[in-house]
């Protein structure tokens, strides 16, 4: 058992800064993320995109963003479960008991949701027929490539991931590549080897197809796929990979007891609490009269709800307002050597 | 000029409003009143339309606002800009006509679009 003066459910940009709140104010923290990396939403989606609207900074990536603000909680040596998504919060007394899918417990009098529109899952195969096959011979990660030896895959999606197994798996499996159109989305020099591989005959393309429906009760046979001219083809398979990005779920948060709206929480504006005790939303997962999704407000948000934290972490002290500027106290949090 | 619009005075400024309708996949039929410079999610998202969920709040990141535009219509609507086809790529059954709603801003010359939402936004 982990025991915490706050857990953190989300490493973006809201979640880091609420733990450099926390960490400054004396008070000790874990964050725990869904992603196997740092920067959520920023890292995820647009790590090259610039952003223009972060005070004091006139443009930078989702990427150089994440890694400022690790850089501001370096001092701090805080503890990140990453690859770990939160499924269950029950309260214990004063305390809330927090367990993550892979058996992470914490003991916390304060648990800070910023866990942007939820945790990132791969997105599925429309098909439905796919469920039941789903991790067996229907994958969207590859953990082993070594199973696929000798079979025959059919990957589908245009985007880097798709590519790039589709050229690695080419080696030693038969390999099918299915995308929804023409052109692919992924690396150029990684699009030129597929049509190289492909003219070779490595890899059968199928361009402007999609999966229609599959067959096989315990083991995939074969998948149908469709153009838009209802055109069908039938590729006799071992196994269907699907690579279409991640996409965001409110997940297991549904079902803690918050007062959710629209895939929000609401939260009051003081301290950014749930009409759970201990329990605070900040960031683009909280809602409040005249809430904005900007990264600006996750911070303010993290910063009050750090404050709040406190009365409940420290029940016989009195947290006192200080700067940075001139605090000795926060100096030495810091590292940093005072005047 | 305001033929095809239904102009709505307030405070002294004429704002103006397209007619939207949006079909979900079990065919109800939602027809709401958008007003011009909003995006076809906005106007979604504002009037509680079931199945379009803008998880990133337009900001072509998600693909969870995806739409059907209607043939007659496809050609008249703001086009594609560079990065939506991508997204489209990860969208929930994408078809020809396929678009992400955030990407479609409203104007007098799209008074009377129909698009039809997908089953599943994922």
């Amino acid at each position: 058992m982990n025991k915490t003066d706050a857990l953190i459910i989300g490493a973006g940009p809201t979640g880091l800064f609420t733990a450099h709140q926390l960490k400054l104010i004396g008070l000790n923290c874990e964050i725990v993320d869904n992603l196997d990396k740092i920067g959520g939403q920023c890292i995820e989606l647009y790590p090259d995109k610039p952003i223009y609207d972060i005070p004091a900074v006139p443009e930078c990536t989702g990427g150089e963003l994440t890694n400022n603000l690790i850089n501001q909680i370096k001092p701090f040596n805080i503890k990140f479960h990453l690859s770990e998504r939160v499924d269950e919060v029950k309260k214990e007394g004063d305390n809330w008991i927090v367990k993550t899918n892979n058996g992470t417990t914490f003991q916390t009098p304060n648990v800070i949701i910023a866990g942007g529109v939820g945790s990132f899952e791969p997105r599925k195969f429309p098909v439905k027929e796919c469920e039941k096959l789903e991790n067996k011979s229907v994958l969207y990660s590859i953990k082993d490539k070594s199973i696929f030896k000798g079979k025959t895959v059919t990957i589908f999606g245009g985007g880097d991931s798709a590519l790039d197994w589709a050229v690695e798996l080419s080696k030693n499996s038969k390999v099918n590549l299915v995308h929804r159109r023409e052109d692919f989305r992924g690396a150029q020099a990684t699009v030129d080897k597929v049509h190289e591989l492909a003219k070779d005959g490595k890899i059968n393309l199928y361009t402007k197809y999609q999966m229609s429906s599959i067959k096989g009760d315990d083991q995939l046979e074969s998948i149908d796929i469709k153009n838009d001219d209802k055109e069908t083809k039938t590729l006799n398979s071992d196994y269907a990979l699907g690579f279409f990005g991640l996409i965001m779920q409110l997940g297991p948060i549904a079902n803690w007891g918050l007062n959710i709206d629209k895939k929000t929480i609401e939260v009051d504006t003081e301290k950014f609490e749930t009409n759970q005790k201990g329990i605070y939303a900040v960031g683009d997962i909280c809602s409040y009269p005249g809430k904005l999704k900007l990264i600006l407000s996750g911070f303010h948000e993290g910063a009050l709800a750090a404050r709040a934290c406190f009365k409940l972490a420290r029940p016989n002290e009195k947290y006192r307002f200080e700067f940075t500027t001139s605090s000795k106290t926060i100096k030495d949090r810091l590292g940093v050597k005072g005047d | 000029m305001f033929s095809h619009t239904c102009p709505i005075f307030l405070h002294n400024y004429i704002i103006i409003m397209a007619k939207i309708t949006y079909v979900t996949h079990d065919n109800q039929v939602h027809t709401v009143e958008v007003q011009n410079g909003l995006t076809v999610m906005e106007g979604a998202v504002q009037n509680d339309i079931p199945g379009i969920d803008a998880d990133c709040g337009g900001g072509m990141a998600c693909a969870t606002c995806h739409v059907y535009v209607k043939d007659d219509w496809f050609d008249k609507v703001t086009p594609k800009e560079d990065g939506e086809e991508d997204m489209l790529d990860m969208a929930f059954e994408p078809k020809k006509n396929s678009r992400l709603s955030c990407q479609i801003i409203i104007s007098d010359e799209l008074d009377g679009l129909t698009v039809n939402i997908p089953s599943k936004q994922s």
